[in-house]
């Protein structure tokens, strides 16, 4: 093959530990005894739960809508009843508890009515995107954007190439590989439906040259789908983390995305293989996206392999049927050694991006050694594929300096850890970035929360003035009628002539006066001093006014 | 079972500092055995001595701030200091004059600025460049080769030590010490540099060749670094690029009163300096492109004062004015990070 | 005679330099925020009245004529951290007169026991909290900010003020904890005591 490649700066070449798991074909797991479907699994707004504890549902039933564009559809994996809309541990690197809808499956898998198109090039790109939203579909390389979203560019751009994800880069995780050896032809099939949704002139198919058996059933699955267009199967070298979209994007074609963008800006979507293959899924069978591949690996485990997993399945049920040795188990990763993050808890459960559970034991990844002073070897930066500078991104994250942090583009960190993968030193420079970027994400919060809530007190500040001074005109308004009026009854005593009548009636103003003089003192005192003490004594005065 | 909180990535390379230390202590052998074989046992002992009290120092000073002494002296940072220095010396040096530089290196030029990875300067170098300046005669005083025909004076390890240590009480010893090449060729004043090669002892075949072959056996530990990644390519290869240019310009131009590109590559402490010295991480630039500005100008400056300067070699001098410029090149050297356009416009409106 | 000429020298010089000087202050004059506004900017606005004064503007200006910097409870070290570096002056710790720094917290009404009384509504500076004469209220939870006043005037005292809490959204990673053995430059620390600000995220 003579195509020409870029290749992107930086990048590592960790043991690969993929043979472990690729041994045996991929396995379907009996169901297990109930899952646990957080309402956030993606990126974007929490979808919304339609379903109520004590309700039945059948397999593939809606059980929560998106809530919003950017959000996605939840359906039941299999049939059963919801027992529970709880909070319950999610699979998440703080180890918190999120809303989850429990279901209990009654082991009858039974089911909605479901059909699918057979002839998707003949239905409108609209209709297809509105399937694969209704179908819960998120990418499922791992960061878990909604599908349906990224298939759908702004009017715009016009996409010139797809570009389909079969890197795999990252150790030990081989999901997207047994996929693509097993089900080819639903992965080049999905590959044509979204090419038929974008319409892009050219479609790429990234995959790293050592997953031969996969590129050998790509090919194959290539020769033997009838299509309008080519799909161009490129091989490319084994470097860790040519799977990241970016990286992909420069290896594939030289372009680089640009900063605070997205791909589409420059004409290009990415999509992974295993999206692929559910939206073949969604489309031609009508099923929603309730199971995917998962790896299950590491030296803790007896039988490391690839499950079809249904969406919720706690992990510890899978490590059981993997044959786990508990004592020797140390940490537990949920996705891969480089970017996945240690989970707290084993019953959380297998979602939408869970491409693989590592058990490892203790002398497979060991812990990290104490830190050490920073030397600036520059390794970090020979292997950071983003070309920033590791060592003075952590001197300046470590320092709280965040605003050099930012001016040395911390936040365009695609956290990869190549940098700590390579530091003689031991630094987590990983977790100090992940710390800064949490900062400043929370800085900048609390900064435009405080803005806010200046505006409402200015705001309120100058309501309780107006009100006063509304207040202040009304009186001002009452006495002039008052004077008036008395004046006008003034005139008629003297035509009368009773002077008694007349200094009773003066008396009587005066008092009259003088009360609503100390009142009016006394309130509008309260209104211009906004101290809390003040207020709280008069609070009856201010009452009626509120 | 205990599940542990940790974050990404899970797994780590192997090299590690302590490793790198020792690797580049290890490569700085092939030099150093060639050392001794033509100028007798006074680099051993100097190195062995300026490790002892590199190691001690170090040792004071943290236990001094409290820390744990055995976490840090297994970085070997420490040792590797006392080995350069005890490899830059003169051979005879005498044993207080190794104490200054090396005890002033690790305090004063190593811990008082932070301790490992917070020095701005090379600590070897600083502690050179004190007794360079402090006792210059001490300090230009080597021994004249083994190769050397007619030099059957040279001491043995008994009278070495007695020679760096006179109170051990030895016989003591009227070694035959002469100037270094780069030495003679600064002082020979009007003779041409033909006439000289053929007259100075120091400059004759079997004195050069000494000379020649402790420089190679440098490149050879340099390139055995190489090989195994402790640093990368760009500061000594620029360092001895630049160097051989400047020197092969004026060379050319003048054959008679420059010396050759050869000479100053071989004939002083260019290849320690270019492969053990300028590479030190902590104080050099750290980018990729300024790493090869930082080389090459380290190269040029050596040849500016031993030309025109007033000492023979520069390498102290050289390295020690481009740790000053090293943060301003990382700077100006950042390099375009994914997606950017234009790589340090950004920062310098930003502060 | 020379002398006469250097001084003329000197005062000629003295008078480019000063057209310079006054050209390039009006050519290249930046327009700044009026520092109350630099300071007002870096308070955290809960307006809760700790420093004594009636909220954060009015704090605001009585730093800019002078008041100490180390009265905000809410902002912590942070927002004095910030202040010092604005105005140049030194840091100085919280002065516990004002109060400590508490985690964020946010009003809760238990709305069994509230009677309607309206004077928590009164008291809150931001107007977070929501009801009307005999009905009960509630505090609008996304703009409450935690300052505490409402819970004085409540004669029922039925506000409680609990701590917000951190969801899976908002998590972040905190710092890497320090080694035990301490690396640099920190001798107030010594070995096997990372100090609290740094072993814990801030």
């Amino acid at each position: 093959m003579n195509r020409k490649l870029w290749d992107f700066h930086g990048g590592i070449h960790p043991p690969e530990n993929k043979a472990q798991s690729t041994r045996e074909p991929i396995v379907r797991p009996p169901l297990p005894s109930r899952l646990v479907l957080p309402l956030q699994q993606h990126i974007g707004q929490s979808s919304q739960c339609l379903v109520k504890a004590g309700q039945k549902v059948l397999k593939g039933q809606l059980i929560a809508a998106p809530d919003g564009y950017v959000s996605l559809a939840m359906h039941a994996p299999t049939s059963g009843t919801v027992i529970d809309i709880t909070s319950a541990p999610v699979p998440h690197p703080s180890g918190l508890t999120d809303r989850c809808i429990i279901i209990e499956p009654d082991g009858l898998d039974k089911w909605v009515p479901h059909s699918g198109i057979s002839d998707y090039t003949r239905a409108e790109p609209e209709r297809l995107l509105q399937i694969i939203r209704e179908s819960g579909i998120a990418g499922l390389g791992g960061a878990g954007f909604p599908t349906s979203v990224k298939l759908n560019p702004s009017e715009e751009v016009t996409i010139r190439t797809l570009i389909i994800n079969a890197v795999e880069c990252e150790p030990y995780i081989t999901a997207d590989d047994m996929l693509m050896r097993e089900h080819a032809s639903e992965v080049i099939q999905g590959i044509m439906i979204i090419a038929h949704i974008l319409k892009p002139e050219s479609i790429q198919i990234g995959i790293e040259d050592n997953k031969s058996e996969a590129i050998e059933s790509l090919k194959n699955a290539i020769a033997t789908h009838d299509r309008e267009q080519s799909i161009e199967l490129v091989v490319i070298p084994t470097k860790y983390p040519s799977g990241g979209e970016k990286q992909l994007i420069q290896v594939l074609t030289g372009c680089e995305v640009p900063n605070g963008g997205i791909p589409a800006d420059i004409g290009i979507v990415c999509q992974n293989v295993g999206t692929a293959a559910a939206v073949y899924r969604a489309i031609i069978k009508g099923e929603p996206l309730i199971y995917r591949v998962t790896t299950f690996t590491g030296e803790a485990l007896g039988q490391p392999r690839n499950l079809e997993v249904l969406i919720g399945t706690p992990v510890n049920e899978l490590l059981e049927f993997c044959d786990l040795n508990d004592s020797e188990l140390n940490r537990l990763i949920m996705g891969g050694p480089m970017m996945g993050f240690s989970l707290l808890s084993d019953s959380v459960p297998v979602i939408k991006t869970t491409n693989c559970i590592l058990a490892s034991t203790e002398a497979e990844i060991p812990l990290p050694p104490p830190e050490q002073a920073c030397i600036r070897c520059g390794m970090c930066e020979t292997v950071c594929p983003a070309s920033l500078l590791p060592q003075q991104l952590y001197w300046h994250a470590k320092s709280k300096d965040y605003d050099k942090a930012i001016n040395h583009n911390l936040l365009d960190c695609i956290e990869c850890g190549a940098c700590t993968y390579v530091c003689p030193s031991n630094i987590p420079l990983v977790q100090y970035y992940r710390h800064a970027k949490g900062e400043i994400r929370m800085l900048e919060h609390e900064h435009t929360r405080s803005d806010h809530s200046r505006q409402r007190f200015e705001m309120r500040i100058k309501r309780l003035e107006q009100e006063a001074a509304a207040r202040e005109e009304k009186k001002k308004a009452r006495q002039q009628a008052a004077a008036k009026a008395s004046a006008a009854r003034n005139k008629a005593s003297n035509n009368q002539g009773a002077k008694a009548a007349v200094i009773q009636a003066a008396l009587e103003r005066t008092r009259a006066k003088k009360t609503r003089l100390a009142t009016d003192s006394k309130s509008s005192v309260n209104r211009a001093e906004p101290e809390p003490e003040t207020k709280t004594v008069t609070g009856s005065d201010n009452r009626e006014n509120t | 079972m205990a599940l542990l909180k940790i974050t990404s990535p899970h797994m780590s390379s192997a090299g590690k500092t302590g490793d790198v230390m020792l690797t580049v202590v290890l490569a700085t052998l092939p030099g150093l055995a060639l050392l001794t074989w033509f100028f007798g046992w006074g680099n051993l002992i100097n190195i062995a001595w300026a490790s002892l009290v590199a190691v001690s120092c170090e040792a004071l000073v943290i236990s001094i701030r409290q820390r744990s002494v055995m976490f840090y002296l297994t970085d070997y940072s420490a040792l590797l200091t006392g080995v350069l220095i005890g490899l830059s010396l003169p051979s005879l040096a005498p044993w207080w004059l190794t104490l200054i530089a090396t005890s002033f290196a690790i305090i004063f030029a190593k811990h008082l600025y932070g301790g490992m990875g917070q020095n701005p300067f090379n600590p070897a170098m600083v502690g050179y460049a004190l007794v360079l300046i402090a006792f210059p005669v001490e300090m230009t005083s080597w021994l004249a080769p083994k190769s050397l025909p007619g030099n059957d004076q040279i001491p043995s390890f008994l009278q070495t030590l007695t020679a760096i240590f006179p109170f051990v009480g030895g016989e003591a010893v009227d070694a035959f010490t002469m100037a270094t090449p780069l030495d003679t060729f600064k002082h020979k004043g009007e003779q041409l540099a033909a006439q000289l090669w053929a007259s100075e002892p120091v400059l004759s075949p079997s004195s050069w060749l000494a000379w020649q072959s402790i420089s190679a056996g440098y490149l050879l530990g340099g390139a055995y670094l190489l090989y195994k990644k402790v640093f990368t390519w760009h500061t000594p290869v620029a360092l001895l690029v630049a160097m051989t240019i400047i020197s092969g310009i004026f060379w050319l131009i003048d054959p008679d009163s420059y010396g050759s590109p050869l000479l100053h590559l071989l004939g002083g402490a260019t290849m320690l300096g270019a492969f053990f010295i300028a590479t030190d991480p902590v104080s050099s630039a750290t980018s990729v492109k300024g790493r090869l500005y930082y080389g090459a100008a380290i190269g040029i400056l050596v040849y500016i004062i031993r030309t025109w300067g007033n000492y023979p070699d520069a390498i102290a001098f050289a390295v020690l004015l481009m740790n000053f410029a090293a943060p301003f090149i990382d700077y100006y050297t950042q390099p375009r990070t994914y997606g950017h356009q234009i790589s340090h416009q950004k920062t310098r409106s930003g502060q | 005679m020379s002398i006469l000429s250097a001084i003329l020298i000197l005062l000629a010089l003295a008078l480019v330099f000063g057209t310079i000087l006054g050209f390039a202050a009006i050519r290249f004059k930046v327009e700044e925020d009026p520092i109350v506004d630099q300071i007002d900017n870096l308070m955290p606005q809960t307006q809760c009245g700790q420093c004594g004064y009636p909220g954060c503007r009015p704090y605001s200006e009585a730093i800019a004529n002078g008041d100490a910097i180390n009265k905000c409870p809410p902002g912590g070290e942070a927002t004095i951290h910030a202040l010092a570096d604005l105005l140049g002056r030194e840091f100085i710790p919280l002065d516990s007169e004002s109060g400590e720094e508490t985690p964020k917290t946010v009003a809760y009404i238990r709305e069994d026991e509230c009677i309607g009384c309206t004077k928590c509504i009164q008291a809150c500076p931001v107007d977070a909290i929501l009801g009307a004469a005999k009905q009960m209220h509630t505090v609008i939870i996304d703009e409450c900010t935690g300052c505490d006043l409402c819970v004085e005037p409540c004669p029922v005292d039925c506000i409680d003020m609990l701590p917000v809490e951190v969801t899976a959204k908002d998590w972040y990673w905190e710092a890497p904890e320090l080694p035990r053995v301490g690396i640099i430059a920190t001798d107030r620390n010594p070995a096997g005591k990372p100090s609290a600000s740094e072993g814990r995220a801030a």
